[in-house]
């Protein structure tokens, strides 16, 4: 709509015809407080809180409901507003329990924050406050009802963001109550959306809820850990007795690619970090056979002269090495860089839960044709195949919901079962489970009605889960290729399998997906690297089976368990485990070294849209390790120059050292994100992960980051491949996670929150009647 | 079965079926019942509107918006369906005409209507009733089905092209419903809460649809409209304020009951002439002329009040739903305060802040002082929580607890000090309300 | 899958009777859901109060949550979810009422049913209610005993109107509402 120009507080805005008062006002950096406005959710006009004085008109306006027009005035702040607005806190401060010392929200809350604004600091009622006892409707959701301000903010993120509609309104007038769905229990999606719109502490979350006060935390935005989608989160960090703990986990400041959301893995997973079965020492196999603790320093020159005798023995190619899905690009590239240069070996791999090979092949010399998350909160026409976002992919399925609220936006489903988003699509149809393959033919068909829809979107954002791979996937994308104006997003797991993929944990593939036979600049680089393939997981341990495989070395991965492999199976296959966990793997190892998680580390994570982002180092663990030192030591250990692995220090340092900071913390850390992005920082540390981030960027097709968006905490898009990908490995090595909403592999497992959870979600057996 | 009443400065146009077994739909039309219908079918929407706005009849649910212009808001085309919605939630204290509209006159709701619906060019008309009113909603069912027998209702009304369905409503007690837009809620079996306005009903109503929403005494008032001509029916009245209108006269009066006076009637004449005066020969106190929700007037403001929507106004209360409740010398203003914020706070749908805490306090706060219990602080309390939620509530509910509350402090502050620190209600009769 | 689909053999609370009127009355309106308030005070007429099986069937014939039932029902100041009596006595005490003596009508009705504002008699054959105006205020004092109206009443009507219920009750062979 065209602009119409208006004015507020003196001052003449513009902002297309229809916007309401309130969004244009924030957008020209007017703030007008409010409760029950929030964002993208329907209006209420109920906490009476943005009014304003519009010019020729009687009563006090809420700028949440008036829409501008031309030529409007408008007043929004004055002795008479502001009294308004301080009557209203009064009459809300009337009923509220004056708890905030004990507050989860104090320091956070909105109520308290718009009290010190207008300053109700009176209190005109001696009548006593209503009360109602505190109710718990999950492990993770507490409602206490005395600090409700019906704002109704929590029913409708439920309801018309989550689509899950779990909370109501109950009773009427100062009665009134939030209510969950099942009784006196939430049955729901747990995401805890409605503990994060809650602008007071009426909604808890149970993970956090009596720790600690907001300010006695740091908080650190990074990434998640849990799926593909890679939310930002904010690590609420705590000093502790070993280390530094994280106390919450939760969107706090809303600039990142998930923009207002978080799921319950998100919000309550983190717990895994805390865990007391955390391994914390390295442990070496006796001779008794038994792991025992070592010193670092002992389990480091163990393992490296094993390998080095190993390697100088047996060859590299006797060597296996088994990669993670959610250690960082920098450990990836690093893993399979010390395994082609140091150990000789091209036998590198791991869990691969999409076929991004295929997909950087089918877009061979094609640029701009992947979609960014970013581009499904936007796109006018998506077609979801396969999958299911709202359980394996929650923030796109937000994003796809949010899209089709907001912006009218088409969605089409095609899927060999129901899935909950044909909730949102304007056409589903339904397949078979081998007929994925036949998609392209059926939609050239124009034989159901998705299929015309779909033939008459002028573009098209296609989403396609795993079940397509190979040929399948290659004749999909070619499809869309054909037609024009496709862009498109292939589904996969955990946090960093696609820049597993893309960095190259492939035994025919280098990092870019560079082929090991044609290595191009790799192979100056990589002086000396084998350029044969090698072997991939299930032949590594067919040869560990028949005695052929000297070592193995397996970085945050859990194979026994994928394979099921026992220390029979691995034969003497000297293995060596860099682990969070005493997982199986772990459990048949010869060294065992532990490993930092995502939330102990700094690098970058590359989600399954290509979306590269950085990871933070919040919280910090005695006795721990990041992968990437523990392999940088490792390769020192065994007599590496580390700086051939690490190219740390080699530049001259031009930027100052720090002289010409400011004294405000928040300018020395603007500075240092200018620095980095400049490439200004001096990488003195071989442990330091953006030394090897610069070496990613120079030789990685597709990984040209913007790195002042980068290290300012945005996502910054990537391209798959653009180089020639002939010769895919034959095998469909594809194993999808599945991971739910309360699942995260090998991870969730050691989260008690996230167990918790499932449980309290899982429907018990069905009882007989009771009546 | 309530009692009628008759005077003789009554001029009865709505009531003129009353009591003469109208409900029987032979009967309604042997008294020239839905003649008005057919020839409302014959002239046409704009002849409809045109005698509507010559008639000068204004919104008897309070609010006083003239009819004809509420109906020629309506959009002649709309893709979706438009309704025409009778306000049969009759719940104002002090206010019971619906009431007798229902027992004695069902058909002219539903004639009234119809001629709604062939104005706007609606085929469906609902008529909601109060869900203690069930007796009277099977009155208007039976009267419904009787109409449907006849063929005056259908497809084709009166074998005619036009049609028109009548559906009934039963609500479940909620005065918040008979706001206009929660009355639309309530009918798509929602909770009771306002709407967002704007869209006003007439261009997104009852499920999306234009909307025609009329009380039901303005809706049975429609045919007499018709059958006079607008002008003879605004001519009973005072200027800008067409035809009678339905007193209720309640409270300490000789002959209470509902009165069909014209428009602009004096107030000090209904209570000592047609109500007989002040009960048992008492002096009067105070009078709330329009329902519970009208700030109280004085004996010596009522002198030459006229009651019509403009002279009540300029007199600084309201005519609303013509509830007249007359207080006599020996009621406790202060309890009376208290029982009307009382309902306010049992009836406020808590959707906005103002109201829902607002209610609550006044009513707190009130409670505490009728107890004795209050200090003179109290008094500038109440007055700044009532002034702090009018105009400031999501929809009038909150005006309607702070407008009288307001009233009774400015005029009565002296009753009011005279409940402080402790002295006892120099009127009391009993110790403490129970808690609705 | 709907009711109809489900067929005729589909456990319901309701008697054949309300079960065929509400199957009538869903059909009635624009949406179903138009039915939900009615569809509650009739079913509490019925089984007495909007209990627990009266929301699952009711959200179930309509097609929403009993969640959304929830939130609807308690809107409703008619609807209880507990027992009442066989007789409800609702007793107006707002201003009309009040000044024409309905405090003392209301307290005579609760010296004669030994229950207060909300009670139940032992034998579950009345429960006293202090309600809000029920739109007979040119007829004060007024009470409604279900839904029949019974106006312009002094303290010494009580007994008559509550013989007047007990013998009907005696007449119903009533017992309380389990």
């Amino acid at each position: 709509m065209a602009d119409v120009t208006f004015t507020v507080d003196g001052k003449k805005l513009a902002a297309p015809a229809g916007t309401l008062l309130i969004d244009a006002c924030r957008k020209a950096g007017i703030e007008i407080p409010a409760f029950c406005y929030y964002p993208g959710l329907s209006l209420q006009a109920a906490c009476r809180m943005c009014v304003v004085r519009q010019e020729k008109v009687g009563k006090l306006q809420t700028a949440c409901t008036t829409a501008v027009a031309e030529g409007q005035v408008f007043i929004t702040e004055s002795d008479e507003i502001a009294q308004a607005r301080k009557a209203t806190l009064q009459l809300l401060l009337g009923n509220h329990p004056l708890d905030c010392p004990v507050c989860d929200a104090g320091g956070e809350c909105e109520l308290q924050d718009m009290t010190f604004k207008y300053g109700a600091g009176e209190s005109l009622y001696t009548e006593a406050k209503h009360h109602r006892d505190e109710q718990q409707w999950s492990p993770a959701v507490f409602y206490d009802r005395p600090r409700c301000i019906l704002c109704y903010r929590c029913v409708r993120m439920c309801g018309e963001g989550m689509d899950v509609w779990a909370l109501g309104i109950q009773n009427r007038g100062s009665s009134s109550v939030i209510a969950p769905n099942n009784g006196n229990q939430l049955d729901c999606e747990q995401c805890g959306m409605c503990i994060d719109v809650c602008p007071v502490g009426a909604l808890t979350s149970g993970s956090y809820r009596y720790k600690t006060r907001p300010w006695e935390m740091k908080h650190v935005s990074t990434v998640c850990t849990h799926c593909a989608d890679g939310c930002k989160v904010t690590l609420g960090i705590r000093q502790s007795n070993d280390g530094s703990e994280i106390v919450r986990a939760d969107n706090r400041d809303k600039s990142g690619i998930n923009n207002d959301f978080l799921c319950a893995k998100g919000r309550f997973g983190f717990d895994f970090v805390e865990n007391p079965e955390r391994l914390n020492r390295p442990l070496v196999r006796n001779a008794q056979g038994e792991l025992e603790p070592a010193t670092w320093d002992h389990a480091l020159r163990f393992a490296a002269a094993k390998l080095r005798e190993i390697r100088d023995a047996r060859g590299g190619s006797s060597i296996g090495v088994i990669g993670s899905n959610t250690t960082t690009n920098e450990e990836n590239y690093l893993l399979q860089k010390f395994a082609r240069v140091v150990l000789q070996t091209n036998n590198i791999d791991h869990t691969r839960t999409a076929d991004y090979a295929a997909f950087a092949a089918a877009l061979e010399g094609q640029t701009e044709k992947t979609a960014s998350l970013r581009d499904t909160e936007s796109a006018p026409a998506i077609l979801l195949v396969g999958g299911n976002p709202t359980e394996e992919h929650p923030l796109l399925a937000w994003n796809l919901r949010t899209n089709v609220r907001l912006n009218k936006a088409r969605l089409y489903v095609a899927n060999n079962r129901p899935i909950k988003l044909e909730r949102q699509a304007r056409a589903a149809l339904r397949l078979n489970a081998e007929d994925y393959a036949k998609l392209p033919a059926l939609l050239e068909s124009g034989a159901s009605d998705l299929a015309k829809a779909v033939l008459g979107e002028e573009s098209i954002l296609l989403i396609f889960g795993q079940e397509y791979r190979g040929k399948d996937l290659a004749s999909l994308v070619a499809w869309g290729l054909r037609r024009g104006n496709v862009r498109f997003a292939c589904l996969g797991d955990h946090a960093n399998s696609r820049g597993a993929a893309d960095m190259g944990l492939l035994p025919d593939r280098l990092p870019g997906f560079v082929s090991c036979r044609d290595a191009g600049p790799f192979a100056t680089e990589y002086a000396g690297m084998p350029t044969d393939s090698g072997m991939a997981q299930p032949e590594m341990f067919a040869a560990a089976a028949k005695g052929e495989l000297g070592a193995l070395l397996v970085v945050g991965a859990n194979p026994a368990a994928e394979f099921g492999l026992d220390r029979t199976k691995l034969g003497s296959t000297f293995t060596i485990v860099q682990d969070i966990f005493q997982t199986e793997t772990a459990a048949l190892a010869d060294v065992v070294f532990p490993a930092a998680s995502l939330y102990e580390k700094t690098g970058t994570v590359t989600n399954t849209y290509g979306d590269v982002q950085l990871v933070l180092k919040g919280a910090d663990r005695a006795g721990v390790k990041s992968d990437f030192e523990i392999l940088v030591r490792l390769a020192g250990a065994m007599g590496v120059d580390v700086k051939t692995l690490v190219p740390f220090g080699k530049r001259a340092v031009t930027a100052d050292l720090g002289q010409s900071r400011g004294a405000q913390a928040g300018e020395a850390d603007r500075h240092a994100v200018w620095l980095a992005a400049n490439d200004l920082e001096p990488k003195l540390s071989p442990f330091d992960p953006l030394a090897v981030l610069d070496e990613i960027e120079r030789l990685v097709p597709g990984y040209r980051l913007d790195r002042l968006s980068l290290f300012g905490g945005n996502d910054v898009p990537t391209e798959p491949g653009f180089v020639a990908v002939t010769a895919l490995t034959g095998q469909d090595l594809v194993a999808p996670a599945h991971d739910g909403l309360f699942t995260s592999g090998t991870l969730s497992r050691y989260s008690p929150a996230l167990q918790d959870l499932k449980r309290h979600q899982t429907p018990a057996p069905a009882e007989a009647a009771a009546d | 079965m309530p009692r009628l009443v008759s005077h003789p400065d009554e001029v009865k146009i709505v009531t003129s079926r009353f009591g003469k077994g109208a409900a029987d739909i032979d009967r309604y039309v042997e008294m020239g019942g839905y003649a008005a219908a057919r020839k409302c079918l014959e002239q046409g929407p704009d002849w409809i509107i045109n005698e509507m706005k010559a008639s000068n009849l204004r919104g008897r649910g309070g609010a006083g918006f003239p009819t004809g212009m509420k109906w020629s808001f309506v959009p002649k085309q709309s893709a979706k369906p438009k309704y025409v919605l009778v306000n049969g939630d009759e719940s104002e204290p002090g206010t019971c005409k619906d009431h007798l509209i229902f027992l004695h006159d069902p058909h002219a709701v539903i004639e009234g209507a119809m001629i709604a619906g062939i104005a706007i060019g609606a085929k469906v008309g609902f008529i909601y009733l109060r869900g203690e009113y069930r007796y009277l909603l099977e009155i208007m069912e039976k009267a419904v089905a009787d109409a449907y027998a006849k063929g005056f209702l259908g497809k084709n009304i009166f074998g005619s092209d036009t049609e028109f369905q009548v559906i009934t409503q039963s609500g479940a007690g909620a005065y918040e419903v008979g706001e206009e837009s929660a009355l639309m809620e309530s009918l798509e079996g929602k909770r009771g809460v306002p709407r967002i306005k704007p869209p006003f009903p007439a261009v997104v109503g009852l499920y999306g649809g234009p909307t025609v929403i009329n009380n039901a005494e303005t809706i049975a008032t429609v045919p007499h409209v018709i059958t006079m001509g607008g002008p003879a029916y605004a001519a009973v009245g005072t200027e800008r304020n067409g035809g009678t209108r339905l007193f209720g006269l309640s409270g300490h009066v000789e002959r209470p009951g509902v009165y069909e006076l014209p428009m602009g009637y004096n107030l000090k004449k209904m209570i000592y002439e047609v109500g007989g005066g002040v009960r048992g020969g008492r002096k009067l106190k105070a009078v709330v002329p329009g329902g519970s929700s009208t700030p109280v007037l004085l004996p010596e403001e009522i002198e030459t009040l006229g009651m019509d929507f403009d002279q009540v106004g300029k007199a600084g209360s309201m005519l609303g739903s013509g509830g007249v409740v007359v207080l006599d010398d020996q009621t406790c203003i202060v309890e009376f305060a208290l029982r009307t914020i009382s309902f306010y706070q049992h009836e406020s749908c808590g959707w906005c802040i103002p109201c829902r805490e607002g209610t609550d306090w006044l009513k707190k706060s009130l409670t505490r002082f009728h107890a004795g219990f209050g200090v003179e602080k109290d008094i500038d309390n109440i007055q700044y929580l009532a002034q702090n939620m009018l105009g400031r509530t999501f929809c009038p509910l909150g005006d309607a607890a702070a407008m009288p509350t307001l009233g009774f402090v400015k005029k009565f502050r002296k009753e009011f000090e005279d409940h402080l620190n402790g002295k006892p209600c120099p009127f009391a009769k009993h110790v403490d309300l129970a808690v609705v | 899958m709907s009711r109809q689909e489900m067929g005729k053999e589909t456990m319901t609370v309701f008697s054949p009777q309300l079960a065929a009127r509400f199957d009538a009355l869903v059909e009635k309106y624009p949406v179903r859901r138009s039915a939900l308030v009615p569809m509650l005070l009739y079913a509490q007429d019925e089984v007495g109060y909007v209990s627990d099986a009266v929301i699952a069937e009711v959200a179930e014939r309509i097609g929403i949550t009993e969640l959304e039932v929830r939130n609807v029902a308690t809107y409703y100041s008619m609807l209880r979810f507990k027992p009442g009596g066989k007789f409800n006595v609702q007793v107006c005490t707002n201003i009309s009422c009040m000044l024409r003596g309905a405090y003392e009508l209301f307290e005579r009705f609760q010296e004669e049913l030994g229950v207060g504002h909300k009670g139940v008699t032992a034998d579950g054959v009345f429960s006293l209610e202090e309600v809000e105006c029920i739109g007979a205020c040119c007829w004060a004092p007024a009470i409604q005993v279900n839904y029949d109206f019974h106006d312009e009443l002094a303290p010494d009507s009580v007994p008559s109107i509550l013989a007047e219920y007990r013998g009907k009750a005696a007449g119903q062979g009533v017992t309380p509402h389990a």
